[in-house]
């Protein structure tokens, strides 16, 4: 190894040495003034995001409104974007929002916390270590992947037990819109249920209390923001998923209850103006943005809700 | 007292409520293999509508109408391309923001705030971030729907992801790490870069690693985007036109009303997709398992 310069200097260098050090030091701290500049810029970004997207969900909803009346929007129950005379009313597809997201949380929503009960209470520590996996997997799937099979084998087989039945209607993308959010509400649910100390578990068995009284008197109750908090946030994923309402919903804009009909969601309907031509400032293109601010106030709300009830009414043991 | 309780009635009751737990377990066992079933369903029928499409040809060839020749290297190309953009571009912002997050921000409102809009992003629907893409990068920007705006929009969408993963794991490294740095006089961007870095990137590794495949599993925001998806040229670049396999999917799917066979190519790409998200799944578990350390 060849010696540094620095070895060789004699004790009479050492103010070279100073020199050279000090030359160093203050490359360094020039660039450790630097460095949290360029960082607090990098995490600038993510501000930067949200006030991009309410800005330009913003501005064009305006302008959606200065062509359409906001009464008209919100009550109207017809949706008719491409007719001579344009309806502009967005409660068809509120509605479908709705139904299909009622559909899903009735579907993940027990069957979840079931699933959430098992793994926490009755699971064995391998069993756990097993199905958890197994079941992000679940969540891992490309929602295009549920739409197809929404739309390619549970919607065929509802037509065979359901007579009437549409070849897109609500019921079958609900129904796997539940499938989809069920590792999501297990998985919160679980941590919640988790959480809650075993102290208690153990005051409600030496009662005499089954697992079962104890789980439903005691676990469950401890626990419950944050199995509230996972529904509200269930729900919130449901309305803002896409592409399974997308392909197995259709596109009639019916303002109806009746799941065997085909019914448009927000989303589906921003999929379908995007994807068409609509042509910049029309009342259509307008329409988009419009849609999608609703869309946007919906699950931000949801959201905020989903906090809120796990910190308001978290119990603190 | 004893000769106050009957103990038949006990008996009784305590084999009913024991019964009703044992009935409840089962039951729960049950909706906790539902999910796993609809699962197994969903992969065994697509796997066996799908897997006789694919060969060479199926891979290596171009989009088609023709149900026969359609191919999906178009769309293999375009994701690798996306990915070229999503990657880095995630793993500097995502990474950064998380450093500064931790480490140099003062705890405070505007800490706070970053952090509640983080969470906030996170619960932002994909298609409004298909949305804002549209408005910005292929309108605003004018880069048209080519790969460097699908891939920064994605890159938007899965942010939250990367950056929360990077918060965890630097905020679980031991404190006696970084004090270590510090004594032997390193200053904090050296120890930030010598010492954190180097050991927070395995489980940082492991969180992008999931953000990227939900960004290639992504279809909502390349439709708003307007990806076309029949018949472009292969992409050589991130400034070309593109199509993913997911697109490839979705269009198949919907035409298959038309022709039937379309919904066979539909379960070809998806066990193409999936596999790929199976392998890079695996990947991450490994990433965890190998540099899984205790200090």
């Amino acid at each position: 190894m060849a010696a540094q310069p620095e070895f060789k200097q004699q004790p009479g260098d050492i103010k070279n040495i100073i020199e050279h050090k000090k030359q160093r030091n203050s490359l360094a701290s020039a660039s450790e003034k630097l460095i949290p500049t360029i960082l607090f810029i990098i995490a600038s970004i993510s501000i930067l995001t949200t006030a991009g997207i309410v800005v330009t969900l913003l501005t064009e909803t305006i302008a959606f409104f200065q062509q359409v009346p906001f009464g008209e929007f919100f009550t109207g129950k017809i949706l008719k974007p491409l007719s001579q005379n344009p309806e502009f009313g967005i409660l068809p597809l509120i509605n479908g929002t709705i139904i299909s997201s009622l559909i899903a949380i009735i579907i993940a929503g027990p069957i979840g916390i079931m699933t959430a009960v098992y793994l926490s209470e009755y699971a064995s520590e391998r069993v756990r270590k097993i199905l958890k996996p197994l079941l992000e997997i679940l969540a891992g799937i490309p929602t295009i992947v549920y739409g197809f099979f929404a739309f390619t084998f549970v919607t065929p087989i509802l037509r065979e037990i359901i007579p009437g039945m549409g070849a897109t209607n609500i019921l079958s993308p609900g129904l796997v819109m539940g499938v989809m959010i069920i590792p999501m509400i297990a998985s919160l649910s679980e941590d919640a249920l988790i959480s809650v100390p075993n102290s208690m578990r153990e005051g409600a068995l030496a009662m005499g209390a089954t697992k079962l009284e104890t789980t439903f008197r005691v676990v469950i109750p401890a626990a419950l923001s944050g199995i509230i908090a996972s529904f509200v946030l269930g729900i919130s994923r449901a309305i803002g998923e896409t592409m399974i309402v997308t392909i197995a919903s259709g596109s009639s804009k019916n303002f109806t209850f009746d799941v065997t009909q085909s019914m448009q969601t927000m989303t589906a309907y921003i999929v379908e103006v995007a994807g068409g031509d609509a042509p910049a400032g029309s009342t259509i293109y307008y329409s988009l943005y419009a849609v999608a601010m609703t869309l946007f106030i919906f699950t931000l709300l949801m959201n905020v809700l989903a906090r809120y009830v796990s910190r308001r009414f978290r119990e603190e043991y | 007292m004893l000769k106050y309780i009957d103990q038949a009635d006990v008996q009784k009751r305590m084999n009913y409520r024991i019964w009703k737990n044992s009935l409840c377990k089962a039951l729960f066992l049950f909706a906790a293999m539902f999910g796993l079933i609809v699962l197994a369903i969903l992969l065994v029928r697509v796997f066996f509508q799908g897997v006789n499409w694919i060969d060479m040809e199926f891979i290596a060839s171009k989009l088609s109408t023709n149900a026969d020749r359609a191919g999906i290297m178009g769309a293999i190309l375009g994701t690798f391309w996306l990915m070229v953009v999503v990657i880095p571009a995630t793993l500097i912002i995502g990474i950064g923001t998380a450093i500064y997050l931790e480490l140099y921000a003062k705890k405070g409102r505007m800490q706070a705030l970053v952090q509640t809009n983080i969470a906030n992003l996170a619960g932002v629907p994909s298609i409004v971030y298909g949305l804002l893409g549209l408005t910005v990068f292929v309108r605003a920007m004018d880069f048209g729907n080519i790969v460097l705006a699908g891939g920064l929009t994605l890159s938007l969408l899965v942010l939250p992801i990367v950056i929360v993963a990077a918060q965890e794991a630097i905020r679980s490294l031991p404190q006696h790490l970084s004090e270590a740095s510090y004594g032997m006089g390193a200053t904090k961007w050296q120890t930030v870069k010598n010492v954190v870095l180097p050991a927070a990137l395995p489980s940082i590794l492991t969180g992008s690693i999931l953000a990227f495949s939900r960004a290639i599993g992504e279809t909502a925001p390349l439709t708003v985007i307007g990806i076309p998806a029949l018949l472009i040229p292969f992409p050589g670049g991130i400034m070309d036109t593109f199509t993913v396999l997911p697109m490839q999917i979705y269009y198949w799917t919907l035409d298959s009303s038309l022709v039937a066979e379309y919904a066979n190519l539909a379960a070809a790409t998806i066990v193409v997709l999936l596999l790929m998200l199976f392998i890079l799944n695996f990947i991450a578990v490994l990433i965890r398992n190998k540099f899984q350390k205790r200090y």
